[in-house]
């Protein structure tokens, strides 16, 4: 098995086909997409492939140190051009051909018109412990 | 194996076992190993004094680990033999562990852990699934905890509003996991209730049995959030209704006023509206207006501005509204709610847009961003 990170960007992924902001929807398609959201986790939990998931705040700051007894200095929120992270999931998957299957799965989730949003979602594989047999 | 009764059961135990001479983070473990020990073997042999069997198991391993520590450090053992039980009052010691676990050199995190274990008699495991960390993060907190605490002298009596705060914190946290937070808060309250004679006790559990009374109908069958207003009032819990009800009118005859009870009032007099239409928002405000006065919290000034719109119209909401910081939580929720019923529903799709993105939670985040959908596919026509 492979843990693998699936990224769902508000800002920096190329444009979905289907890119509609979700206050523009009508109810029931926000309805429609947060079913099909929550029965593609509970699926996955059923398969024994959930690991986790959750949703991340719009708002965010860049942090870093500034020198000894200074406070760390702050850069935000992000400015128009920076990517910002919505949300991850981690899937723990047989092969890497699995994990780009389920990702296109999450892609095709309604929106707008009850169609598939076909938005871009990012794959990350985790770097895994070392093996314990090496030749 | 009766589990709840065992979890009554550990505060006055652990009270036992610190009057014997055990510092408080010994006895904590020593009781923790014994409800394990009891889990484990009463199933198949139940005691007949169910007290008497955790205080001499409690007992037995406080010693042992007493020793051990002792030999380790090549020192007397503090506490060599078990002394003659004499008369317990394990109300007292309840509400002195009440007061320990709350105590305000404690984070209220660390606050919450050490009371849900020591009080509430839950395990670390169970403490950590309820808030989502593992068990390990929770065994470092409370371990922390105890230690923060361990000069503490566990007869001094505290202050109560500490120990509000943190059940009040429990409440709120819903629940997740294995766990119901919001039911264990209510069981806690109850017992702090009836240890100690306090208005504003009486008022906290007033306020969590009213709004757990509506837990039922607060999300719809495929978890959404439904607004009080949309609520099916007929899946309201009477029962509790009831019992708030009458808590809180004993509590409010002693005529000592507090935040908890002003809170309850607000909650009794929405419970007490057989439909949203019915609600008295006059008395509400006033309400509100006695919480202003006891807290001055811009939080509460928000909810106020609420009920004024409900009560006077939009516009007397929206100028209640006016001096308030934008940046407060809530607050673009709270105005676009009040512009629609002004109707000005592009404003008010705007402001639900905006409220969605600064949203707390997923499921208040998708109400909002149901509610701007729903007026801007209005004005789409």
């Amino acid at each position: 098995m492979a843990k693998y990170l699936l990224l769902k960007h508000y800002r920096g992924a190329p444009a979905p086909v289907n890119d509609v902001p979700m206050d523009q929807w009508t109810p029931e398609e926000i309805s429609a997409h947060l079913r099909y959201m929550h029965d593609f986790a509970a699926r996955l939990e059923a398969t024994g492939e959930f690991v986790g998931g959750q949703a991340l705040s719009p708002e965010g700051t860049f942090v870093r140190y500034d020198g000894e007894g200074r406070p760390p200095v702050t850069d935000g929120p992000f400015a128009e051009t920076k990517d910002l992270i919505a949300g991850w999931m981690v899937i723990d998957v047989e092969t890497y051909e699995r994990a780009l299957e389920l990702a296109g799965e999450l892609s095709a989730a309604p929106g707008a018109g009850g169609k598939p949003i076909h938005e871009w979602l990012e794959v990350r594989p985790f770097l895994a412990a070392p093996p314990t047999i090496t030749e | 194996m009766d589990e709840a009764l065992l979890r009554t059961l550990t505060p006055a135990v652990i009270g036992i076992l610190v009057r014997r001479g055990a510092d408080f983070a010994a006895a904590e473990d020593a009781v923790q190993d014994a409800l394990t020990e009891a889990v484990r073997t009463w199933q198949a042999d139940p005691p007949r004094d169910p007290r008497g069997w955790l205080v001499t198991v409690a007992w037995h391993r406080f010693l042992d680990a007493a020793r051990a520590d002792a030999s380790r450090r090549h020192r007397e053992v503090r506490v060599e033999h078990e002394p003659v039980p004499g008369p317990v009052r394990a109300t007292d010691d309840t509400l002195r562990l009440y007061f320990l676990c709350a105590h305000p050199s404690l984070t209220p995190a660390s606050a919450v852990a050490l009371t849900l274990r020591a009080v509430g008699g839950l395990t670390t495991r169970q403490i950590a699934q309820a808030y989502l960390v593992p068990e390990a993060t929770m065994a470092q907190r409370i371990s922390r905890a105890k230690r923060t605490v361990s000069d503490v002298r566990f007869d001094r009596p505290g202050d109560v509003a500490t120990v509000l705060r943190v059940l009040y914190l429990v409440f709120n946290e819903g629940y997740s996991g294995d766990v119901d937070l919001a039911a264990e808060a209510i069981r806690l309250t109850r017992r702090l209730a009836a240890a100690i004679d306090h208005p504003e006790v009486a008022g906290l559990l007033a306020l969590m049995l009213l709004h757990h009374a509506r837990r039922p109908a607060r999300t719809g069958p495929d978890g959404r959030l439904v607004p009080l207003a949309e609520q099916d009032r007929g899946r309201w819990d009477t029962r509790l209704i009831a019992e708030g009800v009458d808590v809180l009118q004993t509590a409010l005859a002693r005529d000592r006023l507090g935040e908890f009870q002003a809170q309850a009032a607000v909650a009794a007099l929405h419970a007490d509206a057989r439909t949203a239409e019915e609600t008295d928002w006059v008395q509400i405000v006033e309400w509100y207006d006695e919480l202003v006065r006891l807290t001055g919290s811009p939080v509460v000034r928000l909810n106020r501005a609420v009920a004024v719109g409900a009560a006077d119209g939009p516009r007397a909401g929206l100028a209640a509204l006016a001096g308030l910081d934008p940046a407060l939580p809530r607050h673009a929720a709270v105005a676009a709610y009040l512009h629609e019923r002004d109707g000005d529903p592009a404003t008010a799709a705007r402001l639900y847009a905006e409220a969605a993105r600064s949203a707390p939670s997923l499921p208040e985040r998708d109400h909002l961003t149901r509610q701007a959908a729903r007026l801007n596919a209005r004005l789409r026509g």
